[in-house]
């Protein structure tokens, strides 16, 4: 278990991390989501020890590791870390796996045997004696978290690990950190700017930004439920429509918003001024004649864009208020979506995820 | 132009019989540099090593020294080495001037500040992910230095084949502290200085094939070894 309390670091005048306060569990994916430039290699190095924080305490299973300067390379020895960018000693392969073993001094055969075993896992079996340089940057990855994981550590950190790897290469180094977790029980603390990576492979994601974890929690929570519109903004929540509650009946709430209402589901009082978050993909599209809608929130408005969007289109609609949504191309071409057509968007007041402002 | 062409041949039939003279020329000239770059290399690798992986003041002061010295002329060396080694000098009780072992010495301060220039160079040149990558894996100190130094090998290898190739063409150091002498300290090019001023041309080409030989071959073994 990892426990980060109040942890800050600051090169010189340069300020990366305030205040992290974390928990990470025994056994779980834990993904530090967030921008870049806030902070999540910075951290992934402080719990390595290769950077010493400037306030707060790293502890590894209750024991802090910056206490004293003595002991940091045998907590480092508890820990593996994979970085961004791929790389190999020039060496081979097999040499490669077996340098961290090789400073702790273990046996020459128990060293063969735990690479064979390692190999098979990162599906390069019989590449004991290929120069490691020649590999490709996936196959170094790879490589690399063999390298990390054959040294047994309590924690495996991953920084960034598919940031510059293709789609194809990532899944698989995707596919190895999900196996490794499952299989071998691996902690593993991973940092990524990729939301929908974090979402694939994490238990639990904490959104690391302006030097603290703005909200931690599964990707259900952290996307369906951001707690501020800067997370609701950076887990791609496109309509963030600032409003005033005016009236909260049984939980239902009126939100004016910039000449329109919406409702939304929410305990927050008359008064309060809020953020309506709505995921594009809840927003239906209609004509501008239809009729006999169930949702609650019915608005009338004029396309102003259309984008391809991987197998969807992207619209951009104004109602008085922008919004965005989402539909199939099927669709688009069924109700005849062009920019100028006028149509009514809707969504359901349960679709609405508000927040304070 | 036909004493040219005469010196020549002379010159392939000295080497073609393995004249004698010629023979223990080279293998002394080959014995003092080679053991002045091994010497070299275990100070200069280990001083580079500390100069690049330590924040000290005045570090880079000191690396713009060893840049300088780079360029450090070899007649300089000599003479200081002289003065120093000389009977009345301060460490004239060695008794040691005019002998290989000078010559030794000279070559290896003369070779000292390339070799390690070139080895921070090289240190320099390892990825940082790399670097943090060997650190990260749990390297002690020493370790840690292992490693950088040998994902290194190849640049500190053109180093020492550097300073191979300074130490054994170098000429004013091994003509001072040396002295030329005929069975003891000549080596390849001060018998090349001293035959052509004697007008033994055969000899002198001779000596200076089997010069560019040597660096031929350092050259071929050094490449071949960075490619594999």
């Amino acid at each position: 278990m990892i426990e980060l309390r109040h942890v800050a670091k600051n090169f010189g005048e340069k300020v990366v991390l305030t205040d992290v306060n974390a928990t990470i569990r025994d056994g779980e994916i834990f993904a530090i989501i967030g921008p870049s430039g806030s902070g999540k290699s910075t951290l992934l190095r402080l719990i390595n020890l290769l950077d010493t924080p400037s306030g707060g305490e790293i502890l590894l299973d209750g024991a802090a590791i910056h206490a004293e300067r003595v002991s940091a390379l045998a907590f480092r020895r508890r820990m593996a870390m994979v970085f961004q960018k791929p790389a190999a000693f020039n060496e081979s392969v097999y040499d490669n796996i077996a340098i961290g073993l090789r400073m702790r001094h273990v046996p020459e055969a128990e060293i063969r045997e735990k690479i064979t075993a390692a190999l098979e896992v990162i599906g390069l079996s019989g590449y004991e004696m290929r120069k490691a340089k020649t590999l490709s940057g996936g196959e170094m990855q790879r490589v690399a978290i063999a390298r990390a994981v054959v040294t047994d550590p309590v924690v495996l950190l991953l920084d960034e690990p598919t940031a510059n790897l293709d789609p194809v290469a990532t899944e698989a180094i995707e596919d190895l950190v999900v196996r490794i977790n499952r299989e071998m029980n691996q902690t593993v603390v991973l940092s990524t700017h990729d939301m929908l990576q974090g979402q694939r492979l994490a238990h639990r994601i904490g959104v690391l930004m302006d030097g603290v974890f703005a909200q931690i929690g599964t990707p259900r929570e952290v996307f369906a439920m951001p707690k501020n519109r800067h997370v609701a903004r950076f887990v791609g929540i496109e309509n963030i429509i600032e409003g005033t509650v005016r009236e909260n009946r049984d939980g239902v709430a009126a939100i004016a918003a910039g000449g329109v209402t919406i409702a939304a589901v929410t305990p927050l009082a008359p008064g309060t001024k809020v953020c309506a978050c709505i995921k594009p993909e809840d927003i239906t599209i209609h004509l501008a004649d239809g009729t006999g809608i169930s949702a609650r929130n019915v608005l009338s408005g004029r396309v102003t864009g259309v984008k391809a969007y991987g197998p969807l289109n992207h619209l951009t609609i104004d109602c008085g208020i922008p919004f965005t949504a989402l539909i199939t191309w099927k669709s688009a071409e069924d109700l005849g979506i062009r920019v100028g057509k006028a149509v009514k968007i809707s969504f359901k007041a349960s679709a609405v995820h508000v927040v304070e402002e | 132009m036909g004493f040219i062409i005469d010196g020549i041949l002379e010159a392939v039939h000295l080497i073609v019989t393995l004249d004698p003279d010629v023979m223990e020329i080279t293998a002394l000239s080959l014995a003092v540099s080679l053991t002045a770059t091994v010497i070299a290399t275990l100070i200069a690798v280990p001083f580079g090593a500390a100069i690049q992986f330590n924040d000290f003041p005045g570090k880079k002061v000191l690396i713009q020294v060893i840049q300088t010295l780079y360029s450090l002329p070899t007649v300089i060396v000599g003479l200081l080495l002289f003065l120093l080694l000389t009977r009345h000098g301060p460490l004239g009780f060695l008794g040691i001037l005019f002998t290989p072992q000078a010559m030794i010495l000279a070559q290896m301060i003369l070779i000292l500040p390339i070799m390690t220039g070139l080895t921070i160079t090289a240190l320099s040149g390892v990825d940082a992910t790399i670097r943090d990558t060997i650190l990260s894996l749990g390297a002690t100190r020493l370790q840690f230095l292992r490693h950088v130094v040998r994902e290194a090998r190849f640049a500190i290898l053109g180093a020492v084949a550097l300073g191979f190739g300074r130490a054994i063409s170098e000429v004013g150091a091994a003509i001072l502290i040396g002295g030329n002498i005929y069975g003891r300290t000549r080596v390849l090019t001060t018998a090349i200085s001293l035959n052509t001023s004697q007008w033994n041309i055969g000899s002198s080409i001779a000596l200076g094939i089997i010069l560019l030989g040597i660096a031929l071959v350092v050259n071929t073994v050094v490449t071949i070894y960075q490619q594999r």
